[in-house]
């Protein structure tokens, strides 16, 4: 490698959009600020693609130096640490970064067409190239450090977006919500950061796990690299919305359409799937905190999915359903099949990412409305958005040939070789899948549109619509063409799955030890062929399953919710996790908070210190201000006894 | 010759004079008379190290203090002068504007 790649620009052209759109939009035309927005993430994407072009994969990994940051102690020396910005560009940051630049192009555009009324509109698109300028440190990144500025970047930028229509007090209170329950994660992943310099001396991906390397498997019992491991989980469960820390998601909803598809769906919240695959070298060197990983995604693949059964709000179900897919990607980082996983995180890129569009795009065409139980028959109002919603349910419910079904029983696989119940709950998972989707899929689309014919009023607030709302429409082409994009991606997005290409490309990364072992079942391919037919047929009683309850028979799914009277109630309310949550952790945090450090420290001692002092300073100048009486004779008394006390302690000090 | 501790005395008992004129005394004008016995007590012990050193800075000294004082007794003066016209009175216990 001669020449640079000059990866530098990729993430600062996104930030030069978001400055300009930041600083002067709100003075520019809604033209000017679309097409900002759109040429600087368009040309990071374009960017990117010149990388892909130019780059050959004996050049990776690549390493691009840009200017040292953080320097002490001279290099080499115990104690010394340093952290420079610079990036690093192997097979799965490229992925990533095709991921982030091309989704996130594509829902740029789409966003011209949503977001056209909005009254910031210029606001939006600053946040959203914000979020792309940081979306790309935390995946270009060579080191934690830099990693850890993009992982808080795309907090900020997710608050931010979440709550974009700040005036409407559940979008704000959904915003700190997410911000504060990703700060636990974030805590966690601090910590392993830190443990990580103190044993190692270093952040730098290469030089870490350089070191790592020659360690052996902590197979007898928990050591340092299980911590590190355990709490970079924790970090990757703030992010990516894992159990316990999943309950900012589904509120994260609150926002604008397009961010969930970008940032809650296909870039954002797959961080940290990326980081736990980033950093396979630790965890593959501590089997418990793999098994910690694989636990924690198999039940929340099952969880989440379970809840997202009874959601009516339709952003809602996929909000579930993304937690739940979440959830299958560190079952796949959990069983060792890292590429596996980042397989899954690309294919869910493409239908969630459509999924959210789709929605929002059926959102736009009923004014607003968000409730699946007023939409229904839209399939003939708007068919080029409801086409391309099935092709992307079919895609997230496994069917073959479609994007999911590839990655997904790639997943289901290699969870079946490591342990037989990560496969069966994953299987069950899978129709539950299946089942809800279809479900979203047959309330919106199928039988008769029972909206009313203003339905505007329960809407977004700020997503005015002057046009009136008599009948659905469907979208203009703006927001379409990333959804015929996206659907085609998720048609064919998982054909580079086939013969382990896609392993293939990563094996580099991930080590070929995985490629070896799966190439060495070749016997065993009558199993895994045996595998996908059980999961598609498994996916096809979900969705059989949801055809019946929702379209030939619409009354039973009330009946058998009252048959579950207990249970469905539980499921309708999220198995209460928020209010436990709200019970355990944030109703003890406040009273402490309001009887402790309110009442007890900041009134009783930080109060009171001041104001006494205050009281003492005039109590006690009352008494000497009658020194100032105003005559003269005492003043000079008062001289000629100071004198006479200076003098005194001069001679009494020898003073000279 | 007199000894230098003579003049000392004297210019101690001189400015201890002043001193107790000063804070005794309820009159402007005496208070005044007593500042300018408190000076020249000083003065004269100036003038007396000088002599006893044989070095001239002393003596420098007292020109600067004596006309520093003639023109604090112009200014005093004037001041006392508009005090007493517009109080009629010298009593410094009743001038006290000054306080809180």
């Amino acid at each position: 490698m001669t020449s640079s790649l000059n990866l530098w620009l990729i993430p600062v052209l996104p930030l030069a959009g978001a400055a300009i759109n930041g600083f002067l939009g709100k003075k520019s035309s809604r033209t000017a600020v679309s097409v900002i927005g759109l040429f600087f993430s368009g040309a990071a994407f374009a960017w990117a693609l010149s990388v892909v072009m130019r780059v050959s994969s004996d050049a990776l990994p690549y390493h691009e130096y840009i200017a040292h940051w953080i320097r002490f102690g001279s290099a080499g020396l115990p104690g010394s640490f340093s952290s420079d910005f610079a990036l690093y560009l192997d097979q799965l940051s490229l992925v990533m970064l095709l991921i982030v630049t091309g989704v996130g192009f594509l829902i740029h555009i789409y966003s011209v067409g949503y977001m056209w009324d909005d009254p910031s509109y210029y606001r939006f698109f600053a946040y959203l190239n914000l979020f792309k300028f940081f979306m790309l440190t935390l995946v270009l990144a060579n080191n934690y450090l830099l990693m850890f500025i993009g992982w808080e970047g795309v907090g900020l930028a997710s608050y931010l977006l979440i709550g974009f229509w700040f005036t409407k007090d559940s979008a704000a209170s959904a915003g700190k919500k997410a911000f504060i329950v990703n700060r636990i994660g974030d805590f966690g992943f601090l910590i392993a950061l830190f443990l990580i310099i103190q044993h190692f001396g270093s952040l730098d991906f290469t030089k870490v796990f350089a070191q790592v390397q020659p360690l052996a498997a902590e197979t007898a019992g928990a050591g340092l690299l299980t911590a590190i491991g355990i709490l970079l989980m924790v970090g990757a469960c703030g992010k990516s919305a894992q159990i316990p820390l999943y309950v900012w998601l589904p509120d994260a909803m609150e926002g604008p359409t397009p961010v969930s598809a970008l940032i809650h769906a296909a870039t954002m919240v797959t961080a940290g799937v990326y980081m736990v695959s980033r950093s396979h070298m630790i965890f593959e060197r501590a089997p418990m905190a793999l098994m910690v990983v694989a636990v924690i995604g198999t039940l929340t693949a099952l969880f989440a999915a379970t809840i997202g059964i009874v959601q009516t709000d339709i952003k809602k179900v996929l909000a579930y359903s993304t937690v739940s897919q979440l959830g299958y990607m560190f079952m796949a980082c959990g069983v060792g099949a890292f590429s596996a996983g980042i397989f899954h995180l690309m294919t869910h890129a493409f239908f969630k990412g459509l999924l959210f569009l789709a929605a929002g795009s059926v959102i736009h065409a009923v004014g607003g409305e968000q409730d699946m139980r007023k939409m229904g028959g839209l399939r003939s109002y708007i068919p080029i958005t409801a086409a391309t919603m099935g092709i992307a349910t079919l895609a997230i419910a496994g069917i073959f040939p479609f994007a999911g079904f590839w990655s997904k029983d790639e997943i289901l696989w290699k969870a079946y070789q490591a342990n037989w119940v990560y496969w069966f709950i994953g299987l069950v998972t899978a129709f539950v899948t299946s089942f809800y989707m279809f479900r979203l899929l047959f309330m919106t689309f199928a039988g008769d549109y029972r909206g009313g014919a203003h339905a505007d009023e329960h809407g977004r607030g700020t997503h005015g619509h002057d046009h009136g709302h008599g009948e659905p429409h469907e979208s203009p082409m703006v927001m379409l063409v990333p959804l015929m994009i996206l659907a085609v991606l998720s048609v064919v997005g998982g054909l580079v799955g086939i013969g382990n290409g896609f392993e293939h490309f990563l094996a580099p990364v991930f080590g070929s030890g995985e490629v070896a072992g799966a190439a060495g079942e070749a016997a065993s391919r009558g199993t895994e062929i045996l595998l996908m037919v059980v999961s598609v047929t498994v996916a096809l009683l979900g969705a059989m399953l949801a055809y019946v309850l929702y379209v030939s028979k619409p009354y039973l799914p009330q009946k058998i919710a009252d048959g579950l009277n207990g249970f469905y109630t539980a499921v309708l309310n999220k198995y209460y996790i928020d209010e436990l949550y709200a019970k355990l952790f944030v109703k003890p945090l406040i009273d402490g908070s309001t009887s402790i450090l309110w009442q007890g420290v900041d009134r009783k001692i930080i109060d009171d210190t001041v104001n006494n002092a205050a009281d003492g300073a005039r109590q006690v100048s009352d008494e000497v201000r009658h020194m100032q009486s105003g005559n003269l004779r005492s003043y000079a008394g008062w001289i000629a006894a100071g004198s006479a006390v200076v003098l005194a302690y001069m001679i009494w000090m020898g003073v000279r | 010759m007199v000894p230098l501790s003579y003049y000392l005395v004297l210019s101690g008992f001189l400015f201890a004079c002043g001193v107790a004129g000063f804070l005794i005394k309820r009159n402007i004008i005496t208070i005044f008379m007593s500042i300018e016995l408190m000076l020249n007590g000083v003065n004269l012990s100036f003038v007396a190290f000088a002599a006893h050193w044989h070095a001239l800075a002393g003596q420098i000294f007292v020109f600067f203090v004596m006309v520093v004082a003639a023109a604090e007794s112009a200014v005093g003066l004037a001041i006392i002068i508009a005090v007493y016209r517009t109080r009629e009175t010298l009593n410094v216990d009743q001038v006290n504007l000054l306080k809180l």
